[in-house]
């Protein structure tokens, strides 16, 4: 049987604020446990949430980046649950009016089309503390630094169709709220992290499956791997003529499975209610229109104008615009006066390759992108050869100077000086009467070993193209035979 | 005989015919002399000694305000820096605020003496001071009766001559109700005016701190300190409140006084004589007298008792054994220990509260309850804003009767929920209310209660100044303690 898949995320993004999003306790790790967790956050009698200014602004830009209806009037309303690590017995979270209404986000599919995914609501809540288990033997601690960050809860439409679509999703607005400047977008940090809501149904149906969710998922391929694995979990219960229970699942990254955290009949009633210590927050079309105003070229535009007006293929552009620091290292390039389609090559090639082998990332790459341009300067005015280039970009990897300080001290310039190549050509003509004698016989393919005697008399620093010339006009055409 | 107002005192004060030191004195001396009220639950005589020195010694140099010096308390829901705050429960038997209410630093920064924490009933859900775990506080007026509730011994400790001013807070009627009980006038201002911050909360959206005094006079000396905008408070309303001066002189010649007739009726006979003769002395003071109808107030009890109850089940979530207040001995796992630490910290009252108001949000009952009392509340108070376009305040009583007998309705919340009926609407609508003495019957004291629109303070402050210009209600005492 055939079965089409369907997955929604629900992605929470810590907000970059100052301050948390209902006291003006510091929004900062803390170095120990509960350092900046302050009276409000302990949920202490007689303290008061105010809402964080700054958390509804960039709540707003994100809103605006996604084109969504921004609210006039949104409410938080409280989340009530008993656990440990949330202090005051409830989350201040938003279920009515939430602040971005819907809007979508263009994202780039595996296939290379680029496709329109729905995104139902966006809305703020602040983020719980966590619960230490292994700080000692018997007993749990409750660390509350986290507790009061600002959460934006992202919900998509269910429109995702496999595992690597969710993927691509989420990497598209992954780098969106990097580029929007709103969330820091570590994973491992779990300032960006997903659930994932996953179904089958039968091939063509109309109603969707029961779904479960995947909770807590805090990389791509994590995400990739327990939807790919839910999907195969599900299809065998449904082929085997059961049926998929909605219930919560976690995943395990060491045995590669979900598993049940709890099922439905479980589910708590949150009995959500408007927070009667905070009012409406009105919102006008000012604050709107800032919002607007605030966005940074969005991604989805980046990739067209480096298609459309720098000339790239459509698969330079979508590597380049789809990563926030690839786009931001490409773009100071540009600016310090490298050329876009090599700028683009270095960046897809050995700039790639080189991140791929020190798992590194660009913000921390070693060569910066002015010296990048310098180093593309030098193999456009034919001062190096691209086999030339590879071995200053090599040192500059090692020692971070520039390339013409490598150049000028490690004499690797490309010799283009006709005269001192003329000379060379000479002595390896008359070294090499034999090869001479080919040549003229109508070996053309002798020319190879000329031009590797040359380069090995050059020490590599010859500019080929230039060599291929003088050799031709001191030995003339090969010969008829 | 000993001064015991807030005016007297201060100006004693001024008039340098006094000292803080000795007016602090004189009050921790009635503190004791009326231990057996059990007003107090923490009494701090060293800080407040050491308060008094500072207070004189600002009052020499020149400095200081009109509370400066001034022997004052406050209800045990108001957190105190370094102090004892109950809530009268148990549950917080032994926590200290780490911070001052944000009323408590202000009356603070004004020189005020505070002379400690005063009962109530358990955070503040009642109407008699009898859910107290610390046991109920007796009313100075008679030693058999209740003062009132929930702001019971802010009540009490100004009948009994202990302090001239106390804070209170008002939710359902929990500073009128005691101030009718007690002789006094109590103000609840306008939702907003006085900051949430630090007070610990029942229902977040009824709450409102204000003041207990002998006369309007007085609490509009307090109010005008305590109240004004806060940024630590989100639903605290902008702006300043006038000076105290400004508070009691608007001229109520002229202004015009609805009266709900139904609310009169609904009273203990014993109470319709005072009340009669208040409205006269209103018309004598050249205010006109409206009969009007208020709609849907019949609502008010059952729409207050859902909306109150589910914000308090959930204000109430916080006290979980988890980081401070009560925790049960040897909990076996998680669930152990909420279910003990609430079970033990908790009285039956706040339980039943709890259960309420879990009950009204649930799903499947909110739109039935929750959604329906919000509702009524809305046209409660648009019957309200229909009143005030043909009247400039509201009279009416405060309570349907004096103050009861300690015990007589302890185990009929119900009955305890209907004191409330005069009091809970302008709670709903927001309004500043005001209860004032008009009079005794058997002994006992009976109070009237005075409701303006939004932020008119000013406009009943003045009502009551005037009439007590022309009355001697509030100048009336018990029999003091030890006197003959």
């Amino acid at each position: 049987m055939n079965w089409d898949v369907v997955i929604g995320l629900e992605v929470h993004a810590q907000l970059q604020t100052a301050s948390k999003l209902f006291s003006p306790a510091p929004n900062a790790a803390g170095a120990t446990p509960n350092e900046t967790a302050s009276a409000v956050e302990l949920g202490l009698p007689g303290t008061l949430p105010v809402p964080n200014a700054e958390a509804i602004r960039l709540a707003l830009r994100f809103g605006a980046a996604i084109d969504a209806a921004l609210a006039t009037e949104t409410i938080f309303a409280r989340k009530n649950y008993f656990y440990p690590d949330l202090p005051k017995g409830y989350q201040i979270s938003q279920l009515d009016a939430p602040i971005v209404g819907r809007g979508s986000l263009s994202v780039v599919m595996p296939d290379g089309a680029t496709k329109a995914i729905g995104i139902t609501r966006a809305h703020l809540e602040e983020d719980a503390g966590k619960s230490v288990h292994d700080a000692y033997s018997d007993r749990t601690a409750i660390d509350l630094n986290r507790a009061g960050t600002p959460l934006l809860e992202i919900v998509s439409e269910p429109e995702l169709h496999s595992a690597q679509e969710a993927v691509a999703y989420l990497r598209e607005l992954h780098n969106l709220v990097r580029t929007l400047e709103i969330c820091d977008g570590n994973m491992n940090e779990g300032s960006l992290r997903c659930d994932a809501n996953v179904s089958l149904k039968p091939a063509g149906s109309e109603t969707l499956g029961t779904r479960t969710e995947i909770k807590n998922l805090n990389s791509f391929r994590f995400l990739e791997r327990a939807i790919t694995y839910e999907i195969e979990r599900q299809q065998l219960v449904l082929e085997g003529g059961g049926a998929v229970v909605q219930e919560t699942r976690l995943y395990d990254p060491d045995r590669d499975e979900t598993r049940p955290m709890r099922s439905k009949e479980e589910a708590e009633d949150y009995r959500y209610f408007p927070d009667p210590d905070l009012l409406p927050i009105l919102l006008t079309a000012d604050d709107h229109a800032a919002a607007r105003a605030s966005l940074p070229e969005l991604p989805a535009a980046k990739r067209a104008r480096y298609e459309t007006d720098l000339g790239l293929t459509a698969s330079e552009a979508r590597l380049l615009a789809s990563e926030r620091s690839t786009a931001a290292y490409f773009e100071a390039a540009l600016t310090a006066g490298a050329a876009p389609k090599g700028a683009a090559n270095w960046l897809a090639g050995e700039i790639a390759a080189q991140l791929n082998r020190s798992g590194e990332s660009l913000d921390a790459f070693p060569i910066t992108p002015a010296q990048l341009a310098g180093l593309l300067a030098r193999v456009d005015d034919g001062t190096l050869s691209s086999k030339l280039a590879k071995t200053v970009f090599e040192r500059m990897l090692e020692t971070r100077e520039d390339a013409d300080v490598i150049i000028e001290r490690e004499g690797l310039k490309q010799v283009s000086d006709s005269g001192a190549l003329e000379s060379l050509v000479a002595e390896v003509i008359e070294a090499n009467p034999g090869q001479v004698e080919q040549y003229r016989a109508g070996k053309g393919k002798v020319l190879g070993f000329f031009v590797g005697q040359l380069m090995k008399a050059s020490g590599g620093k010859a500019n080929p193209q230039q060599l291929n010339a003088l050799l031709k006009a001191a030995l003339g055409e090969p010969g008829e035979g | 005989m000993s001064l015991d107002t807030l005016s007297a005192m201060r100006r004693a004060l001024e008039a340098g015919q006094t000292t803080a030191v000795a007016l602090t004195e004189q009050a921790l001396a009635a503190a004791e002399a009326n231990g057996d009220l059990n007003a107090f639950l923490h009494l701090d005589t060293a800080k407040a000694r050491a308060a008094a020195e500072a207070a004189d010694a600002r009052r020499q140099a020149g400095e200081g305000s009109a509370l400066t010096g001034i022997p004052l308390a406050v209800k045990d829901i108001f957190c105190s820096e370094g102090d004892p705050t109950t809530a009268a429960s148990k549950m917080l038997a032994n926590w200290r605020a780490p911070y001052d209410a944000t009323a408590v630093a202000r009356l603070r920064d004004a020189g005020a003496v505070l002379l400690g924490k005063l009962n109530l009933d358990e955070f503040a859900m009642g109407a008699s001071g009898e859910n107290s775990a610390f046991g109920p506080t007796l009313n100075p007026w008679d030693r058999t009766r209740v003062p009132g509730g929930s702001s019971s011994g802010s009540a009490a400790a100004v009948a009994a001559g202990i302090v001239p001013a106390t804070l209170g807070t008002d939710t359902g009627g929990s500073i009128r109700q005691p101030a009718a009980f007690c002789g006094l006038t109590g103000l609840k201002p306008t939702y907003g005016r006085v900051s949430r911050w630090g007070m610990i909360a029942f229902a977040s959206s009824l709450d409102q701190g204000g003041a207990l005094a002998w006369s309007a006079e007085d609490v509009a000396e307090v109010f005008s300190v305590i109240g004004g905008h806060d940024a630590r408070d989100a639903t605290s309303a902008p702006g300043t409140i006038a000076p105290p001066g400004a508070l009691l002189s608007a001229p109520v010649a002229g202004l015009t006084l609805g009266v709900p007739e139904a609310f009169f009726e609904a009273v203990d006979s014993a109470l319709q004589g005072p009340l009669a003769e208040a409205r006269a002395q209103f018309e004598a003071l050249g205010v006109r007298l409206k009969a009007i109808e208020l709609p849907f107030a019949g609502d008010a009890v059952p729409a207050y008792y859902v909306l109150a109850p589910a914000e308090a089940s959930t204000n109430l979530s916080r006290y979980d054994g988890v980081r401070f207040g009560h925790r049960c001995e040897n909990p076996v796992d998680l669930d152990d220990l909420y279910r003990r630490s609430r079970g033990e910290g908790f009285g039956p009252e706040v339980k039943r509260r709890i259960l309420t108001g879990t009950y009204a949000l649930s799903v499947g009952y909110y739109d039935a309850y929750y959604r329906q009392a919000q509702r009524v509340r809305r046209r409660i108070l648009g019957s309200f804003t229909e009143a005030f376009q043909s009247v400039d305040a509201l009279f009416l009583p405060t309570t349907p009767t004096t103050a009861f007998k300690l015990g007589e309705k302890r185990h009929d919340p119900i009955a305890l929920y209907e004191e409330d009926r005069f009091t809970i609407p302008a709670n709903l609508a927001g309004l500043p209310a005001l209860s004032l003495p008009v009079g005794f019957s058997n002994g006992l004291p009976v109070g009237g209660q005075l409701i303006a629109p939004h932020f008119e303070e000013g406009r009943i402050l003045s009502l009551a100044h005037a009439f007590q210009q022309v009355t001697d209600h509030h100048q009336q005492r018990p029999m003091a303690r030890g006197a003959a």
